[in-house]
């Protein structure tokens, strides 16, 4: 019984070091929508899930993200705080934020 | 791998050797880069989670000494009677469990940069391949003569939220109606430069319930502060005649106390007596910082600001309060963001990659009142070597908003709160 335990974890510590070894997928690529887009964590929660009275983004689609940014960047959208944060955006950088979270579950 | 050498194979086998003596996977072991974060707050969990989030192949080992953190965010609101310190309180469960981040309860107290590596007061030494060392502030006792860590039991700085936090509100209950209230923030740069004045309204905010003829001075060592002309318009609607700011140049730096008698000594004027002193004294990089020759002759860190990389030693990073960003404020905001910035950067290090451009913001909330919040925000890039400020955005909240604004601002703070300790630590 013990030797048979060993032989089994010792297998699933092969298949184990193989996949570290064979799924170089499981890293995330640094892109520069990555970048733009953890900072707003802050606010929003991880991924944009909120788990309070901020409004989440996650998953909500890139037209949505990208149209009330810009809005909230002219103005045109009322808002307490993300006008000012949506100024800091050009629209390529707006861009690439909407479509990271709306990537996001 | 092309510059993998003869030496490097030799470097491989015998760690594999001592690998697998202990059980492990001998090429997952050698597969896995290890990064050590000291400091469990805002900077240095944030920065372990990230480092898992962009490569969960990274073995992330995080020393706090702690095995709860109390945030300074949100402890001015326990000592205005709105929340409890239980509320603020946070764990490192979550990290451990969904994130895979090794955390070790124990204090860092010495830094081999040569060896790359670190040793904890429980005996360990912990080998690493990139340090973070997010340590926050510590006190310089002593700038304010006779203000050290003893008379901070009678005189709370309440600068480090917990035990601190506790006294003070405690002696606030305490008071006679009538009392005075002194709070004496520093001179520049400090921890949460709105904190001092924030902690002003929720004290006033508990004054006005509970012992309404009481007052609050501000004895400052500053002629101007954080969001001030929305703070002074605060004062005045919600607490007209309770608070009183007495600013540098009109005799506010204190450099003396009296913990016996509960005095301050300004370097001109008056000596004060208060029924409650809180003295938040001058700040310097934590302890940590300056064991392992991190710092500056100020005592602040200075790091490049793109990867922050310490300007002392390779492959050590340093963020948060402890670390040179300005304009970056000290905040745990912006400790947050830093850290997102130094785990890609790390993470990007390691895979021999080149980093996409960072990004920085900051977003802190003050309350005025429970209805009533004000905000700072702002949206930083890098130009050249320097963070700069984004031109046309950011700023504080508007000076001529309704109600409802700040009722919305009081409401969005608890959410930003509720949000960014889930970032942190959830």
């Amino acid at each position: 019984m013990r030797q048979s335990c060993r032989a089994l974890i010792m297998s699933a510590v092969g298949v184990a070091s193989l996949l570290i070894l064979t799924v170089p997928g499981q890293s995330a690529e640094l892109t520069r929508g990555a970048m733009l887009s953890v900072s707003c964590a802050g606010c929003h929660g991880t991924d944009g899930n909120s788990p309070g009275s901020v409004p989440g983004i996650a998953g909500k689609s890139a037209s949505f993200i990208e149209s009330a940014m810009k809005e909230f960047r002219s103005g045109a959208r009322d808002s307490t705080v993300m006008g000012r944060h949506a100024k800091g955006y050009t629209d390529e950088e707006i861009k690439l934020i909407a479509q990271y979270f709306a990537n996001r579950k | 791998m092309s510059d993998f050498t003869r030496r490097d194979f030799i470097k491989l086998m015998s760690a594999a050797g001592a690998a697998s003596a202990m059980g492990w996977p001998i090429v997952a072991q050698a597969a896995r880069r290890r990064v050590v974060v000291v400091g469990g707050g805002f900077g240095g969990a944030t920065c372990a989670k990230y480092i898992r989030a962009f490569d969960p192949r990274l073995k992330v080992t995080l020393i706090e000494q702690d095995t709860k953190f109390v945030t300074c965010p949100f402890s001015n609101a326990v000592l205005g009677g709105l929340r409890t310190i239980g509320s603020i309180t946070h764990g490192y469960d979550k990290l451990r469990q969904n994130h895979g981040v090794k955390v070790i309860h124990d204090r860092a107290t010495a830094i081999d940069p040569a060896a790359r590596k670190v040793m904890l007061a429980g005996g360990k030494r912990l080998r690493y391949d990139r340090l973070v060392v997010s340590p926050g502030i510590d006190f310089r006792w002593g700038a304010i003569e006779s203000y050290d860590e003893a008379a901070s039991q009678t005189m709370p700085h309440a600068w480090k939220a917990g035990p601190q936090t506790s006294t003070l509100r405690k002696q606030l209950e305490q008071m006679r109606d009538g009392g005075v209230v002194i709070i004496a923030p520093p001179v520049n740069p400090f921890r949460c430069p709105p904190g001092p004045y924030e902690r002003a309204c929720m004290i006033a905010h508990y004054l006005k319930q509970a012992k309404p003829r009481s007052k609050i001075l501000i004895y400052d060592a500053k002629d101007k502060f954080s969001k001030q002309p929305l703070f002074m318009q605060g004062w005045q609607k919600l607490y007209p005649g309770m608070i009183e700011w007495i600013k540098q140049s009109d005799g506010g730096a204190i450099e003396r106390v009296d913990p016996k008698t509960r005095t301050v000594y300004p370097v001109f004027g008056k000596p004060q007596k208060g029924d409650v002193v809180n003295v938040i004294p001058p700040q310097h990089a934590g302890t940590i910082a300056h064991t392992a020759g991190l710092v500056n002759k100020d005592g602040w860190c200075p790091v490049n600001q793109r990867t922050f990389e310490s300007a002392m030693h390779k492959d050590i990073h340093v963020i948060g309060d402890a670390a040179i960003a300005s304009p970056l404020p000290k905040s745990g905001f912006a400790a947050g963001s830093e850290a997102k910035v130094c785990a890609a950067a790390i993470v990007a290090s390691l895979r021999g990659e080149t980093m996409p451009d960072p990004s920085y913001v900051n977003t802190c909330y003050s309350l005025v009142g429970p209805e009533y919040g004000i905000s700072v925000a702002a949206v930083y890039r890098l130009k050249g070597n320097e963070i700069v400020k984004v031109k046309g955005a950011g700023g504080v909240s508007p000076k001529d908003a309704t109600d409802m604004f700040r009722r919305d601002e009081a409401r969005y703070a608890a959410g930003w709160y509720s949000s960014i300790t889930a970032d942190v630590w959830g």
